[in-house]
């Protein structure tokens, strides 16, 4: 078992752990930039390069099964890069890199199915991989395969995260929880009726869409990967130092993931996306947002889950329909690793 | 495991239901006069779904909800872990259900225990155990059982099967009607009416309460555990107790009958008894504790081996576990917030006492649904 001075599992989960270790280890790495750096921590650096920005943005991708209902570790690891772009506003990426951790022995057809996965989702994003680099560890090394990808993208107009104030409002665009459940549930052989699949998708097209309606209005924007919009409301509620109330019955969830939830006693609002975002929008932006979300075929479930509020600042507080808790951050306890 | 997905929305999670019921609730409080009205549920579950749906921000204030000694894992005594850590020590198979491995002993928890190399395996149901026994022939096998009623029916539906010759049982199990006898009787506590657990009452049947709300005044109403049903059964406690009708109220008959289910009470007696025992944290409770009659020593663990608790024993003096307050949570005298230790040296992976170990914990249960359960004055 790890101990206080050991790296445990939950500090990979994106959580309250995960933050602690990264502003604890890796934020000294980070040093003062012209624009959003390290010490940011939003989901990609933006550096000046005269009157626009360079937006840089690099992820790892582990995921058991790497081959899963609606995707797989290839998908995944071009959506993530393409939608920590656009989280930045950056929805027009110009490349991405991709690095490849082999174990000894990975089946060769899988590693074909991957990259042919990648290249789909490249076409789909309107993106091409530029250069990678390879390399393969002994048995046991490594689990299966490890990916990595970076990408850049030039944009006139950067949208952080921090931007909230009382009275905005909070939308996703679309139902949560799907990724990781459709995860879980193959992990764990659960078979439920109906289709439990991940959303896993590239986000800019979308994105795109809802910042020409809403402009300056969108004031924050995050996708809601490891943690689920539990940690993502955290996040804005934290860095704008306001609070946030989610009303729990209007945030979309279909009736598999639910039903899955019930059954592991796993909350989809802690639960890991690929194929969503979360948006802080001004009030009055809010329609004209909603209805370019809900236009767009990514979007046809976007809805209006939650409202800035200047009480209890940096806590997120649920609306059950039937009373009001605070919403815990995740602590990476109930989730296995699913991306 | 195939599940079936319902398309409509669950009817007892009815916003427009909840509101209703939550203002019935009010009313009844309001007519009463008088401030806190205080009312105890001894159910783990039933924290469950007033702290996840988060009732307590929609409960009056003048009422207030404690939470008593409604945990099968919390209320395991530290000397009944002990035996457990020793007979792991002694060489034995452990089989236990899950939160158990977490809870501490005066030294070592069942958890440490396997660390140590122990045999300790986790079993989500007493069949499991006894097949471990199968698959173990040459091994004694002993599942240190743990919960109420509910569960030391199913312990004693496997013993009265049969069972292989290694199989042995350390029951711990817990008889709840003894525990609220103990809680009514403490002073401090000051409860005007309790909500009895629904699961245990399928089993037991609700007229069990009748003796138990003539003799301490204090009505009884066995509810389900859907947040709807704790709202309703809270309107109806609230009722009698402004009525001063110290009866007992059935909002939960889908499930529950006058008498119970008999054939799983003819099981539980005629496998266990009842005999004075502690609970952790909140007493010596008279009929609390469920042991093996005599004629089951063959499989009794307790009489079947000399189980040496010195092994693991010796009482180690923590500075942090003597600030828990686990005990008057358990007793219903504080609440987690109380505790200095919660949600800081006390978390779900580092828990410092019972309460935050086991998901039917009051402190665990805070913990994981946001710590703070009343937010009235946001928004």
């Amino acid at each position: 078992m790890a101990g206080p001075d050991r790296v445990a599992l939950k500090h990979g989960a994106g959580g309250r752990a995960m933050r602690a270790l990264i502003e604890d280890v890796f934020l000294p790495l980070g040093g003062p930039v012209d624009g959003v750096g390290l010490s940011a921590m939003d989901d990609g650096a933006a550096l000046r390069v005269g009157d626009q920005w360079l937006v840089v943005t690099t992820d790892s991708h582990v995921v058991q099964p790497i081959f899963f209902p609606g995707g797989d570790i290839g998908r995944i690891s071009v959506c993530g890069t393409v939608n920590d772009l656009a989280m930045m506003g950056a929805t027009e990426p110009l490349g991405l890199t991709c690095a490849v951790v082999i174990e000894e022995g990975f089946p060769r057809e899988a590693l074909e199915r991957i990259r042919d996965s990648m290249k789909r989702a490249c076409e789909e994003a309107g993106v091409t991989i530029v250069t990678g680099d390879t390399k393969v560890m002994g048995k046991g090394e490594v689990d299966g395969i490890v990916l990595n990808t970076a990408g850049f993208a030039l944009a006139r107009r950067i949208v952080r995260d921090d931007g909230l104030r009382p009275g905005d409002r909070i939308i996703v665009t679309g139902t949560v929880g799907d990724h990781g459940m459709a995860v879980m549930t193959r992990r764990r052989d659960l078979q439920i009726e109906g289709d439990l699949r991940s959303d896993v998708a590239p986000l800019n097209g979308l994105v795109r869409a809802a910042l020409q309606a809403g402009g300056e209005a969108v004031v924050a924007m995050k996708d809601p990967t490891r943690g689920g919009l539990a940690s993502v409301l955290h996040e804005f509620a934290q860095k704008a130092k306001v609070g946030v109330v989610l009303d729990g019955p209007s945030v979309p969830v279909t009736h598999e993931v639910q039903a899955a939830a019930e059954m592991l006693g796993i909350d989809p609002l802690v639960v890991a996306n690929e194929g969503k975002a979360v948006l802080g929008v001004r009030p009055e932006a809010v329609d004209r947002v909603l209805a370019a979300l809900r236009a767009h075929p990514q979007g046809r479930r976007a809805a209006v889950v939650g409202t800035a509020v200047a009480e209890r600042p940096g806590n997120v507080i649920l609306d059950t329909g039937l009373g009001r808790r605070l919403l815990a951050e995740s602590d990476g306890e109930p989730l296995p690793r699913i991306c | 495991m195939a599940l079936q997905v319902e398309a409509q929305e669950l009817k007892f999670r009815d916003p427009a239901r909840a509101r209703e019921l939550a203002q019935a609730l009010e009313r009844e409080v309001k007519a009463i006069g008088r401030s806190p009205v205080n009312v105890m549920h001894v159910c783990g579950s039933h924290e469950q779904a007033i702290a996840r749906f988060g009732l307590r921000a929609a409960f009056p204030r003048d009422l207030s909800v404690i939470m008593g000694p409604g945990c099968p894992v919390c209320v395991t005594d530290t000397p009944e872990v002990d035996e457990a850590v020793a007979l792991a020590a002694m060489g034995a198979r452990v089989c236990t259900y899950g939160d158990m491995l977490k809870l501490p002993g005066a030294q070592k928890s069942l958890g440490d225990a396997q660390a140590d190399g122990g045999k300790v395996e986790v079993v989500y149901s007493v069949s499991q155990a006894v097949e471990v026994a199968k698959r173990h022939p040459l091994e004694q096998v002993v599942f240190f059982a743990s919960g109420f009623e509910t569960t030391a029916v199913a312990t004693a539906a496997v013993l009265l099967a049969g069972v292989p010759d290694n199989f042995s049982v350390l029951s711990s199990h817990k008889y709840v009607p003894a525990a609220m006898e103990v809680v009514s009787a403490m002073p401090e506590t000051h409860i005007e009416g309790y909500i009895a657990a629904g699961h245990a009452a399928i089993i037991t049947g609700w007229e069990i309460f009748v003796p138990f709300a003539r003799k301490t005044g204090a009505p009884v109403v066995v509810a389900g555990f859907e947040p709807l049903d704790v709202l309703a059964a809270l309107v109806k406690l609230v009722e009698l107790i402004k009525e001063r009708r110290p009866e007992v109220a059935n909002m939960y008959p889908r499930c529950v009958t006058r008498e119970g289910n008999q054939p799983a009470q003819e099981k539980l007696w005629k496998v266990f008894q009842t005999t004075t025992g502690d609970w952790r944290g909140i007493a010596r409770v008279p009929s609390g504790n469920l042991d093996l009659r005599p004629e089951w020593a063959h499989v009794d663990a307790r009489k079947r081996f000399r189980i040496d608790t010195s092994l693991v024993g010796g009482k180690v003096e923590n500075e942090l576990a003597k600030q828990c307050l686990c005990g008057d949570i358990m007793s219903g005298l504080k609440n987690p917030h109380d505790c200095k230790l919660f949600g800081k040296e006390c978390r779900p992976d580092s828990p410092v006492g019972a309460c935050m170990v086991s998901s039917e914990g009051a402190c665990r249960i805070w913990h994981q649904y946001g710590g703070i359960p009343d937010l009235r004055e946001v928004g």
